[in-house]
């Protein structure tokens, strides 16, 4: 449909936004093999120094395992609870369908320094003690909201039709929720889960407010901008991590990514357009 | 397959939401809770709610972590690595640029969270009198006796003979200049009021730097008779006021955390500017040509304690560390690395082993006419040192701060 | 076996199957978040003591009229609330045709590196994106020796509210671009092979069908960066400048330096009926069906 110019005009566009988005990640990954521990441009000279000094800093393997620790817990009971939320949603007509709706909005609609503290108040409210469980609660809350949308948009997506065959096949609700509905929505759990994860790894703001004495990797990395001593070292550790999510991101996209998405939403007949 | 509408669920649902939502505001309604301070304004009279707590009578067996609350440049490897290392106690750092964050992580004695804060005058009394620090029992500190007798007791970590906290370091607030544009020290701190400087200029973001303006007024301004830059009624408040609400167009960025200023001085978007010793003794370390200068007006300046939370969960590695801290060697280490004058007498022999003539430079054995040249940080209050009421509380000077400077 | 005949007696029962469902999920919400939302709330109404920051239940509105009758508040708020809109427009600006290559023109292939290149940015430490842009926009830095050496002068954006507003449209882009690229990919292509039927071509097609389209997805997209932009107090901190004071700096400092619960809690409020007006807006424009 698109004329020959506007497609040159759209790959000239996306190129350039790719290289808006990739100049920041290209500079700190460059600038984690800056040997001075101030960072100025140019830099004047490189070295892996701040790799081992990274590699044998305790402080940041503690403060990665924490994320990585709180991260899982906060996906796991996400899914539980988001899928949950979003299926009966889905299934069931009732008052108060809409007013949960919104509900499950606000944690990604109100400013996280909101969420951040309206937690802190509750728990010096409660005599709750901050540590590690309090920043499981405050990215669980939006890990829910990030994996309820993705499910809710994929089940309103599947035609009924299929699980009603199900049904009138003789499969009980329970065999129908395992055997026809999760599966067809089962790349929207996984792209839910990797997206909750990502977004509770690089929290910062929420947790801020909710940590104790603990750090967790964005924590971590708050603290050592502060001091300003070791900077380079901050940019090596998120080197690191860009280079060890590429590759489940990519598996992830290839299994649940775009071309899955149209490729489902095409083979399945919807009542509108082709027929 | 969707169902019918359910309503008797729908009810059910409704009136659980709305019990729920009524026990909470109930709850808020009720009485208890977090604890609430009489609003009596002065420091005077009150009690420090903690006071009769024990104390520890014997450094126990350590916990094998310690939380710590501390400025930038406090917990420097070259002395803590040690420390860990003897101690088996892990030192965990949170860091705080300003004594008001000192006092709000400090909320309900550390929270069951931190052992101890290195705060400053102007953080302690605040911190003691709202319950969030516990006795010490200075016996357990060997080293203290060596300490210089304005730093044994000092009135904002001893209470009626009770300690609660060891003193640590003091130092000054420095005029920090870069040495291609100033060949030579800078004789006043006119310097950062001065147009020339349109944007080259930085100073911290915390409404204390009111007194550092006071006491450039105290020289400049005689009329209005400023004798404590922390005491002001509120012509001479105004007046500091208005000194840094026209220093605003000169300043890029008032710095929050010491590496902005550290980053600013070296990219060179500052050339001058107030700052910390620890942003000096980073960039002389980077090889930059930093200097700093103490100008003719005076300076403000902070003593620093480790005080003990009241729900410390780690007492006894608190302890070996107030122990370690204050001893000859680490009082020198910490002083040459950050660049402020320790408490302990005998630091200045080890200061000047690692660095010659540190210990001048640092005015470790220095006169007390130094140490009375150095404004130290204090909480201002509502009643002046003349007993009377005109004085502005710092909860004036925080707002003045956010409305009327920045 | 017992095991069927409790389902058989969940299917009978819808609310019983309901109920199941939605009590785990929703109690978390309402005694945790709403709960912790509602003691918020409330204690915006309260005071502090102004030596020890301890809370005192006084009931009192005085935060609410510290905010609103002074012009230094009120200030910040009208620049957070234009800081926020304005990068909400050049986002979607920005994204629309990205996300229109991405649903339309791209190769299956092309699409799915695309999708992988705008979701490896959100692995990325934000603080380290914000700080690398510190080190592009500093005197010196980057862009005025980019800019320089092919002589457009040195912009020196540097603690400005331009070198904000550039990394808030940088950190939410990649939020901005996948709602909309699901709203144009949902966009069925009989629909667009009608409009070509009915001779429009491809810029009217594009403003008379794809964008209403797609525009329920444009809105969603706008809640992300919208709300992102309003809280935010880390990015001003380190890259603005003395004119960059926002909301979430205010509710910032007084709840972690100044301990002024009550007051920040005040200022929370300001956002969240903000926001509130903001969902009930893209409800009415349809962003809740699309994402």
């Amino acid at each position: 449909m698109e004329s020959r110019g506007l497609r040159i005009a759209l790959r000239i566009w996306v190129a350039l936004v790719l290289l808006f988005l990739f100049v920041p990640i290209a500079a700190i990954v460059l600038y984690s093999f800056n040997r001075s521990n101030i960072e100025t441009w140019p830099i004047s000279s490189f070295s892996l120094h701040w790799f081992t000094v990274a590699w044998h800093d305790s402080q940041v393997r503690s403060a990665f395992l924490l994320s990585v620790r709180v991260g899982l817990l906060a996906t796991a009971v996400a899914l539980l609870l988001g899928s949950a939320v979003a299926y009966a949603l889905h299934q069931f007509r009732f008052f108060g369908r809409e007013a949960i709706s919104l509900l499950l909005v606000l944690p990604l609609a109100l400013p996280g320094i909101i969420t951040g503290i309206a937690l802190n108040s509750f728990f010096s409210f409660t005599g709750i003690q901050l540590g590690t469980l309090t920043i499981v609660v405050g990215h669980t809350t939006f890990c829910i909201v990030v994996v309820f949308n993705n499910l809710i948009a994929r089940l309103r997506r599947l035609p009924g039709s299929l699980a009603e065959a199900s049904m009138d096949l003789g499969a009980r609700g329970w065999q129908t929720l395992r055997f026809v509905t999760l599966p067809m929505a089962s790349t929207a759990l996984i792209s839910g889960a990797l997206l909750a994860f990502a977004l509770s790894f690089d929290e910062v703001i929420v947790t801020v407010f909710t940590a104790g004495a603990q750090n967790t990797l964005p924590l971590w990395i708050f603290g050592a901008i502060r001091l300003g001593q070791q900077l380079p070292e901050v940019n090596a550790v998120v080197s690191v991590v860009i280079l060890l999510t590429i590759i489940p991101v990519v598996i992830a996209a290839r299994v649940a990514g775009a071309s899955a998405i149209t490729r489902s939403a095409r083979n399945v007949p919807v009542s509108r357009s082709r027929t | 397959m969707m169902t019918t509408p359910t309503r008797s669920f729908a009810r059910r649902m409704t009136i659980a939401l709305g019990l729920a939502a009524a026990s909470i505001i109930a709850a808020g309604c009720g009485s208890s809770g977090s604890s609430s301070q009489p609003t009596g304004a002065s420091a005077a009279g009150q009690t420090v709610p903690t006071a009769n707590l024990p104390v520890l009578q014997k450094i126990g067996k350590g916990e094998g972590q310690l939380n710590l609350i501390a400025w930038e440049g406090y917990l420097g490897p070259i002395w803590v690595k040690p420390f860990e290392q003897q101690t088996g106690c892990q030192v965990n750092a949170k860091y705080a640029g300003s004594s008001d964050e000192m006092v709000s992580l400090m909320k309900n004695g550390g929270g069951g969270q931190y052992d101890m804060v290195s705060s400053s005058g102007d953080a302690d009394l605040r911190i003691l009198y709202g319950g969030d620090a516990r006795p010490v029992n200075i016996n357990l500190i060997p080293s203290w006796k060596d300490f210089f007798p304005a730093f044994q007791s000092p009135p904002f970590n001893t209470i009626n003979g009770v300690h609660y906290g060891v003193s640590l370091q003091w130092g000054p607030n420095v005029l920090m200049y870069n040495k291609k544009d100033f060949p030579a020290p800078p004789a006043s701190w006119n310097v950062i009021y001065n147009p020339k400087y349109k944007g080259q200029v930085t100073v911290p973001d915390n409404p204390i730097q009111i007194a550092d303006a006071a006491l450039y007024l105290e020289t400049h301004n005689a009329a209005l008779k400023i004798t404590d830059p922390y005491e002001l009624t509120q012509p001479q408040f105004q007046a500091a006021v208005s000194l840094l609400a026209g220093q605003r167009p000169l300043i890029e960025k008032y710095w929050a955390l010491a590496s902005q200023e550290i980053f600013d001085f070296k990219n060179g978007n500052a050339v001058v500017g107030a700052g910390w010793p620890y942003q000096v003794s980073t960039l002389k370390a980077s090889h930059f040509p930093i200097g700093d200068a103490i100008p003719s007006e005076g300076a403000t300046g902070w003593a620093d304690t480790w005080m003990l939370a009241a729900k410390a969960p780690h007492p006894n590695c608190a302890y070996m560390w107030m122990r370690y801290i204050s001893t000859p060697k680490v009082q020198a280490e910490q002083a040459v690395n950050y660049g402020e004058t320790p408490d302990n007498k005998l630091a200045c022999g080890y200061m000047n082993q690692l660095q010659a003539g540190s210990c001048a430079e640092y005015h470790a054995n220095a006169p007390l006419s130094y140490f009375n040249s150095v404004k130290l940080w204090k909480t201002p209050i509502a009643t002046c040192d003349n007993g009377k009421p005109d004085c502005v509380p710092y909860a004036g000077w925080v707002s003045a701060w956010n409305t009327q400077v920045k | 076996m017992a095991w069927a005949r409790v389902s058989a007696a969940l299917w009978r029962r819808p609310w019983a199957r309901a109920t199941i469902l939605l009590t785990p999920p929703l109690a978390w919400f309402v005694l945790l978040y709403l709960a912790a939302l509602v003691v918020l709330l409330i204690t915006a109404f309260w005071q502090i003591n102004p030596f020890t920051t301890n809370i005192e239940r006084v009931w009192s509105l005085n935060n609410l009229t510290t905010i609103f009758s002074s012009s230094a508040y009120r200030g910040i708020i009208l620049r957070t609330v234009g800081m926020a809109a304005a990068v909400t427009l050049v986002d979607a600006i920005v994204a629309f045709p990205f996300a229109y290559y991405m649903a339309r023109v791209a190769s299956s292939r092309t699409r799915t590196m695309l999708f992988v290149a705008i979701l490896l940015p959100l692995w990325a430490s934000y603080l380290a994106k914000v700080y690398s842009w510190l080190l592009i926009f500093t005197h010196n830095g980057f862009l005025d020796w980019g800019l320089g050496r092919i002589g457009l002068g040195q912009p020196r954006l540097i603690y400005t509210n331009w070198a904000v507003f550039v990394v808030f449209c940088y950190l939410w882009l990649p939020f901005m671009i996948i709602p909309v690229y699901a709203a144009l990919e949902r966009i069925p292509a009989s629909q667009i092979e009608a409009s070509q039927d009915l001779g429009a071509r491809t810029w009217r097609t594009t403003r008379l069908v794809m964008l209403p389209l797609a525009l329920p997805g444009i809105v969603a997209g706008s809640i992300f960066t919208f709300s992102l932009t309003l809280g935010d107090y880390i990015t001003p901190l380190l890259v603005g400048g003395t004119s960059a004071n926002f909301m979430g700096n205010i509710i910032y400092t007084n709840i972690g330096i100044a301990n002024n619960v009550p007051f920040a809690a005040a200022m929370a409020l300001i956002p969240i009926a903000i926001m509130a007006v903001y969902l009930l807006g893209a409800r009415a424009l349809g962003a809740f069906e699309a994402v």
